[in-house]
């Protein structure tokens, strides 16, 4: 099989040579795919405005030596349009298919839950369906939990008590009971445990009812929780303007 | 590769596979056209990369490329002081001066916005077109970073900034390429071509 076809998110593009340019996406059935698209930085390519980040296009592409080639690029939805216009929008996507990247580093390996997570969530942040800072955190949260780092909000993550806790750890991997609270344990509002949980299950009435505090709270330990399991920061989450 | 060449030789193709855009194999074929070229040319060659270090500077103003302190465009005083074009690159400075349809002075940003490669709004020159825009002899600022996502993100960075400055903000129109044909058009090209449609003049 020499040439393939799929749907795909485009994560990031770099510049390659004169005029050609080089796509990492993430695929629905062939997982993280870089491939090479000729010519398309030339303003008269015929397809350069298909492969821009964010958008979700339905390609063809052609298995090289080296890096895939793209054919043929049609726009499926080009969510690109109304996140660029946004700074916001545009950082909490940046933030998001960066995440998307290092949970999927594995090229050619099917992962399309990952996929379909990620155009879902492009697409809810693209239609302004909730608050970005809302679609980024829960994002990150069910992406690390198909990637299988799943954090727990409501039972104890060490000894499965049921809860409400009152005690956060992002190495034990979620809310704490008294006994296996370690030292130093954060200590968030149970308003905020509620959020985070919500957030996880997809319970946007939840969500979307909170406060501006809760959500400055949760953010933050989504944060924490998702650099330290993938042992490392994540660049563009620092330059995400929450709204 | 250049491992089966030896001395100055193998020297010269590592260097030159620095290069962008030069590989390996093209490292070889510009060494040994070095190599057969009179001593004179490569003379002329190596002359004019050191003086391209020595000379050229960035402009304390716009930040284009400039050999003195001042680019040219910043010290010509037949230039509109009122209109400053706000550019990613020196490259595009020049492709602008190209249209010749613009008389005002430029802003070189030195990138866009670009969170994952962890370039985010104070590592460009943003905050020296913030000074330059204080004294209130720019009345119109033209946006004209690259038509990508990048490049809007960084215009849509930008327009939220100076909105509240009292001064006009205006982005480069995007279309329909000269010379091409419509059905080939991609979707978003066409659509902002919709968008940004002009009416004719009788």
């Amino acid at each position: 099989m020499r040439t393939y076809r799929d749907e795909a998110v485009v994560l990031r593009t770099h510049d390659l040579g004169e005029a050609d340019r080089i796509l990492t996406m993430l695929t629905r059935e062939h997982g993280l795919v870089r491939a090479v698209a000729k010519g398309v930085r030339r303003t008269s390519s015929k397809f350069g405005g298909r492969l821009e980040p964010f958008g979700v296009i339905d390609v063809q592409l052609y298995s090289g030596r080296n890096l895939d080639v793209v054919t043929q690029v049609d726009t499926l939805a080009p969510h690109g349009r109304s996140i660029m216009a946004d700074y916001g929008l545009y950082t909490t996507a940046t933030a998001m298919v960066e995440t998307a990247a290092r949970l999927t580093d594995v090229e050619h390996e099917p992962a399309t839950q990952q996929y379909l997570l990620l155009a879902g969530a492009l697409r809810a942040l693209a239609d302004r369906r909730h608050a970005s800072t809302l679609v980024l955190d829960s994002y990150l949260l069910r992406a690390l939990a198909v990637a299988g780092w799943a954090p727990t909000f409501a039972s104890c993550a060490r000894c499965g008590q049921d809860g409400p806790h009152r005690a956060f750890s992002a190495p034990m991997g979620g809310a704490l009971c008294t006994d296996c609270r370690p030292p130093g344990a954060a200590a968030p509002a149970p308003e905020t445990f509620l959020l985070l949980g919500a957030l996880l299950a997809g319970d946007w009435s939840v969500a979307d009812g909170s406060d501006e505090r809760h959500r400055r709270e949760s953010s933050g330990l989504v944060s924490v929780y998702l650099q330290w399991h993938m042992e490392r920061q994540l660049r563009s989450l620092r330059h995400v303007v929450r709204a | 590769m250049s491992t089966a060449y030896e001395g100055a030789v193998a020297d010269l193709i590592a260097e030159l596979g620095q290069l962008p855009g030069v590989g390996p194999k093209g490292a070889q074929r510009i060494a040994f056209h070095v190599l057969a070229s009179d001593t004179a040319d490569v003379a002329r060659l190596a002359e004019a990369l050191i003086q391209v270090k020595a000379r050229v500077r960035f402009c304390v103003v716009c930040g284009n490329v400039a050999e003195a302190e001042k680019c040219r465009i910043c010290v010509d005083e037949r230039r509109n002081d009122t209109q400053i074009c706000v550019v990613e690159e020196p490259r595009d400075v020049v492709a602008i001066e190209r249209t010749r349809e613009f008389r005002g002075r430029y802003h070189v940003l030195g990138g866009a916005i670009n969170p994952i490669n962890g370039i985010g709004p104070d590592e460009l020159r943003i905050r020296e077109l913030m000074t330059r825009l204080a004294d209130g002899t720019v009345t119109e600022v033209i946006i004209a970073t690259d038509p990508n996502v990048e490049g809007e993100a960084t215009a849509s960075y930008l327009s939220r900034l100076l909105g509240s400055m009292g001064l006009a903000v205006t982005r480069l129109a995007s279309g329909l390429p000269v010379g091409g044909d419509l059905e080939y058009a991609d979707e978003i090209t066409l659509g902002r071509a919709f968008e940004g449609r002009v009416t004719m003049r009788a």
